[in-house]
């Protein structure tokens, strides 16, 4: 058998050693834990007057409103991911070789684009409503774009790639043996898919899932285009309508709450499901050829979530650029667009690398309290950017304080004037607190399949600690690695509230143009700096998928 | 400077001024929500000289948490009139912005409309189209009509632009022109210069501005202003700068490159801008939009204005 049910067992260390470690991962998530604990200590002085009547008139609905999209979502891209994921991975049908790559770039695409673009098509007002009014006299009877539906369909259809990518690595690392076992002892083709196939690839769909979760609770772009009420949008709405930032915090711990519940529906979700494979994963079993209506039907699936989460929107967004963005165009994007991937890039490699220390403190000294650490640190990827800026700015504004009167004191009058507040170590140490889980879940799914069997294998051939890692985890981890550094570098290329508020003077990035842009609401202008973070984005999304089809 | 004016409306005037003086210009832009929490965390030790915001309730904000510093300048006074300025002297506004009624030609007789208070009347049924009550500019609105009209009235008025909506409020002014343009709804409130830019590009569209009055007295007006900053490190610069800012030259930039209104009122609007006729601003104090903003917000919650 290629697969057996091993039960990691991670090698025991002593208590000093889970105690240093416990430090050392302290450290190491520090950035992380700051906005966490500036949200929490809100709670400490709470906004009687806010609360009272947000409780009496707005939480209900909108903790409603915030459940039906967080589960519609993930359970939309975790049907979606999965099904193109495995199509993908395990078929054959004509355009495999092109979609395979093509639908991962989705993910290249900010939410609130698409979610523009599909009010600005669907909408009363849209073409495609005004041509059956033309046609039929009436567009009464078309469902309103605008509504719980087409939001969740909207950020369905720009969050599955999260699932897709990760699901695929558990896909193409498993082998057809697993199935082929199953096979054999009679279970049909489709039972066999659900009773084995499917459950080895579980902890990837759910750690998938649980990042389109958390990104769902934070977004507040797409939701705030379709006026959606959520508890972002509520956040907003108290901090920038009603002053108080402090009633903001206080229901970003509110939102901590939703995140424990995610983390507790994945943990439940993965117990028991240890499953790993120990030998043969650079061998591919052939794919199943699809052939006929079934073949149709999975190009016409593949081409239909592209042409919506993609081709379709980049088109509309060259359209708009050609029309009347191109004016903008000028030596400063070159400016734009080195300023967005000196960023992304860097945050990619040190986010990767960090996930790897993190999720190997977890797998070699994963006590109760370290586990509790990760999921705490991780956690701040649910936090909608603007309120987590402010969670890790404001803090650093106060060592840069305390620094400065240190240096007042000492140099006097001719002291230089710090500003910590304004440097790129800022605005990494923000996207490191923000990202971390999108760097970990994948590297700690792909470390999963690590048994102690290989370890051990490992270490009785002469290779234990750093070259253990070297030269057997980290080319095994290559697609985990590659997945985490990906989603961070487009995920930064997407990020504007941290950038905006922690960037030095005149440090602009293409999504700070388009903040530029969409703040007073010229959209369409916007479309150039956005066409440019797609593009940008293809880049990585290119580097991954070659080497996907033969490494683990 | 901090601006929550984006960089494409200030950065010429900027540019202009340095060309003029030889005073560069750094700035940041943001949402004013981070800039000011930055600048209060920041305190004494904040590079920041200018506070620039395209609202009159951000500023009010951060001079009611001590951030702003009174500016005392007989230039500022003549070119600005006192209900644009903070009656203590730490921001004014440096462009107009009105907010009024839009409606179809095709369907609308503007004889039938007076004030924002009127569209909540029965007659309006299904035929409104209201932006998201998240919008700044509609929580200054309704600011202002609880300053005129209490919360009692106010709220019954709300309540029936509400009952009166014929779709899902919009997320931006321009969508629901459009609705207007498409025969979703017939009237809507809108800034002048979302209007301004849609008929720039297509001045066919069967779509008009009316000037709306505030009880009775004249059309909503809101601010893009600024103040300097309570700890700016060159504080004799910065009012130079906005000193500069209030006169004529660069007022004309200023309000022209968003098609709103200049604030010094002498200085005249962008030809298709003066197209749109005159209109009396309500005489009410911009400051009170920030006063009674959390109210109004609160308000619209109550009357299920989402």
């Amino acid at each position: 058998m290629a697969v057996v049910a091993a039960e990691l067992a991670p090698p025991r260390s002593s208590r000093a050693a889970d105690l240093r470690s416990f430090l050392l991962l302290a450290v190491l998530c520090l950035p992380a834990l700051v906005p966490l604990a500036v949200v929490l200590s809100a709670v400490l002085t709470p906004e009687v007057e806010v609360w009272s009547h947000l409780l009496q008139y707005v939480l209900p609905e909108v903790i409603a409103n915030t459940i039906v999209l967080v589960v519609g979502v993930s359970l939309g891209a975790a049907v979606l991911g999965t099904l193109l994921a495995w199509v993908t991975s395990a078929c054959e049908f004509p355009g495999r070789r092109f979609f395979e790559w093509a639908l991962l770039l989705p993910l290249a695409m900010p939410a609130y684009v698409l979610a523009f673009i599909a009010i600005g098509y669907l909408d009363y007002a849209g073409p495609l409503q005004s041509w059956l009014r033309e046609v039929f006299g009436s567009s009464r009877w078309v469902p309103p774009i605008r509504s719980t539906g087409g939001v969740i369909a909207v950020l369905t259809l720009s969050l599955y790639p999260y699932v897709y990518l990760l699901a695929r690595a558990a896909f193409l690392s498993q082998g057809r043996r697993a199935q082929e076992a199953a096979r054999s002892l009679g279970m049909s083709a489709a039972r066999a898919w659900w009773r084995v196939v499917l459950p080895m690839a579980r902890p990837w769909i759910v750690a998938g899932a649980a990042l389109v979760a958390m990104e769902t609770l934070a977004d507040f772009g797409a939701v705030s285009v379709f006026n959606y009420d959520t508890l972002t949008t509520t956040m907003y709405r108290a901090w920038f309508g009603m002053f108080s930032v402090n009633a903001a915090l206080e229901l970003a711990a509110v939102l901590l709450v939703f995140v424990l519940i995610v983390f507790a529906f994945e943990r439940r979700a993965r117990a028991g499901l240890r499953f790993a494979t120990t030998r043969d994963l650079s061998q591919q079993a052939p794919r199943i050829r699809l052939r006929g209506a079934r073949a149709t039907l999975a190009t016409c699936f593949a081409a239909v979530v592209f042409g919506l989460g993609f081709f379709f929107p980049v088109l509309q967004l060259v359209l708009w650029v050609v029309e009347r963005a191109a004016m903008d165009l000028d030596a400063r994007y070159f400016e734009f667009v080195m300023h967005s991937v000196v960023l992304a890039t860097s945050a990619a490699l040190i986010i990767s690398a960090a996930s790897l220390l993190v999720a190997y403190l977890e797998r070699h000294h994963g006590t109760l309290m370290v586990k509790l650490l990760v999921r705490i640190a991780t956690s701040g990827y649910a936090i909608p950017g603007t309120v987590l800026a402010i969670g890790i700015v404001v803090p650093i504004i106060g060592v840069n304080n305390t620094l400065q009167s240190w240096l007042s004191a000492w140099l006097g009058p001719s002291a230089p004037a710090l500003l910590l507040q304004g440097t790129l170590i800022t605005v990494l140490l923000a996207y490191f607190a923000r990202f971390l889980a999108v760097g970990f879940n994948p590297v700690e799914s792909g470390l999963n399949r690590i048994t102690a069997a290989i370890d051990e294998a490992a270490v009785s051939l002469g290779a234990a600690g750093f070259q253990l890692v070297r030269r057997v985890h980290v080319p095994l981890l290559r697609t985990s690695l590659m997945t985490a550094a990906i989603l961070v570098f487009v995920d930064v290329m997407k990020e504007m509230p941290i950038t905006l508020i922690a960037r030095p003077f005149g440090w602009d990035t293409l999504a700070v143009r388009v903040f530029e842009m969409t703040s007073e609401g010229e959209w369409e202008r916007a479309a150039l700096p956005a066409l440019a973070i797609v593009l940008v984005g293809l880049i990585p999304a290119a580097l991954l998928t070659p080497r996907g089809e033969h490494v683990a | 400077m901090y601006s929550s004016r984006n960089e494409q409306l200030i950065k010429p005037m900027f540019d202009r001024y340095t060309q003029e003086t030889g005073q560069a210009i750094r700035f940041v832009t943001d949402d004013a929500g981070p800039l000011i929490e930055r600048l209060a965390a920041e305190g004494k030790n904040s590079p920041a000289d200018i506070l620039l915001t395209v609202d009159a309730g951000q500023l009010w904000q951060a001079a009611e948490r001590g951030l702003l510093q009174p500016i005392e300048s007989e230039i500022i006074k003549t070119n600005i009139p006192a209900h644009l300025r903070d009656p203590q002297s730490r921001w004014f506004g440096l462009s107009v912005r009105a907010r009024t009624i839009v409606y179809s030609t095709e369907r609308v007789d503007p004889q039938d409309l007076s004030g924002y208070e009127d569209l909540a009347d029965e007659r309006w049924r299904g035929r409104l189209c209201l932006r998201t009550s998240k919008s700044v500019y509609n929580q200054s609105l309704v600011a202002m009509m609880i300053a005129a009209h209490g919360e009692e009235r106010t709220e019954e008025i709300v309540r029936g632009w509400v009952a009166n909506l014929a779709t899902e409020p919009f997320a931006n002014d321009t969508r629901l022109m459009e609705a207007i343009v498409a025969g979703q709804c017939d009237v809507g409130i809108v800034n002048s210069y979302y209007f301004g830019r849609l008929v720039r590009d297509k001045p066919d569209l069967p779509i008009k501005l009316f000037w709306a009055t505030l009880a009775g007295e004249g059309v909503h007006v809101n601010v893009s202003g600024a103040g300097v900053t309570a700890a700016a490190p060159r504080a004799e610069a910065a009012r130079k700068f906005l000193e500069w800012l209030t006169e004529a030259e660069a007022q004309a930039m200023f309000a022209g490159a968003n098609l709103e209104y200049p604030a010094n009122p002498n200085v005249a609007p962008d030809p298709l801008v003066a197209a749109w006729g005159t209109f009396q601003p309500s005489p009410l104090n911009v400051a009170q939009a920030g006063e009674l903003q959390a109210a109004a917000v609160r308000l619209m919650d109550r009357a299920g204005f989402r």
